[in-house]
């Protein structure tokens, strides 16, 4: 039953991920720049609600893990080349701890 | 822009084939409370696996397989999300050093992986890289 909502999230995460990526991905990647920080937002907000079980598995492990990508931004920091890979890693990391730090910190409130 | 329904589909159900092996994963070990040993394992896995996916023939023929298995199963199966709330969780727990060492481990053994399966893989085109 877990996994069917693990699945189910991810079939709706995975496809808005890939529809930013269509609309917004330039030469900077906006688009999986949006999802993997929306992701992070979404989940810090689960954790600072303390939503757990079935609205855990469908929302947190299922929809905010299948919208964010860690593999798609390994190759693509790779493809942009040191530089500009580095920086758009580190950008991304930077405003998924800041997006996922908000939302948990929203959620206390 | 919009992508294609077909592919659209492809990805969700490519999603959810690895977001519940991702799971399973985390079902089988779970990551506990000091370095998540197991979500760094399927980042770096996923990772490489993406690097490599052009080495399969279906992938390479089939625009819409590329698309299952590269951001459907291996976006669904690795995670960002996660990665930013266990370094959230291990900073809130005072745990800053251990926090720096996952983000900048996963980030730099993710790209060693990817690097070194790109020696041998031909390079994805910008929209299987999503």
């Amino acid at each position: 039953m877990t996994a069917l909502l693990v699945a189910l999230g991810a079939a709706v995460g995975a496809p808005l991920r890939y529809a930013l990526g269509h609309h917004f991905d330039d030469g900077w990647h906006h688009g999986t720049l949006a999802a993997n920080t929306l992701a992070s937002l979404v989940l810090g907000a689960c954790v600072g609600w303390s939503v757990g079980g079935s609205a855990l598995a469908l929302v947190g492990t299922g929809f905010c893990g299948g919208l964010s990508t860690y593999s798609s931004l390994a190759v693509q920091s790779r493809d942009l080349g040191l530089r500009r890979g580095a920086a758009y890693a580190v950008v991304t990391i930077a405003l998924g701890l800041a997006a996922c730090s908000l939302g948990y910190l929203a959620a206390r409130l | 822009m919009t992508p294609p329904p077909r592919l659209l589909m492809a990805v969700g159900a490519g999603g959810a084939v690895g977001a519940v092996a991702r799971y399973a994963a985390t079902e089988v070990a779970a990551d506990g409370s000091g370095f998540p040993w197991t979500t760094f394992a399927i980042n770096v896995s996923g990772s490489a696996l993406l690097a490599a996916l052009l080495l399969l023939p279906l992938a390479r023929r089939s625009s819409t397989w590329a698309a299952a298995l590269g951001p459907g199963v291996l976006g669904g199966y690795t995670t960002f999300s996660a990665t930013s709330a266990q370094a959230r969780s291990l900073l809130a727990d005072g745990r800053a050093g251990l926090a720096l060492a996952y983000v900048a481990g996963t980030l730099l053994a993710c790209l060693v992986a990817v690097t070194v399966v790109g020696l041998a893989a031909p390079p994805l085109p910008g929209e299987d890289e999503l």
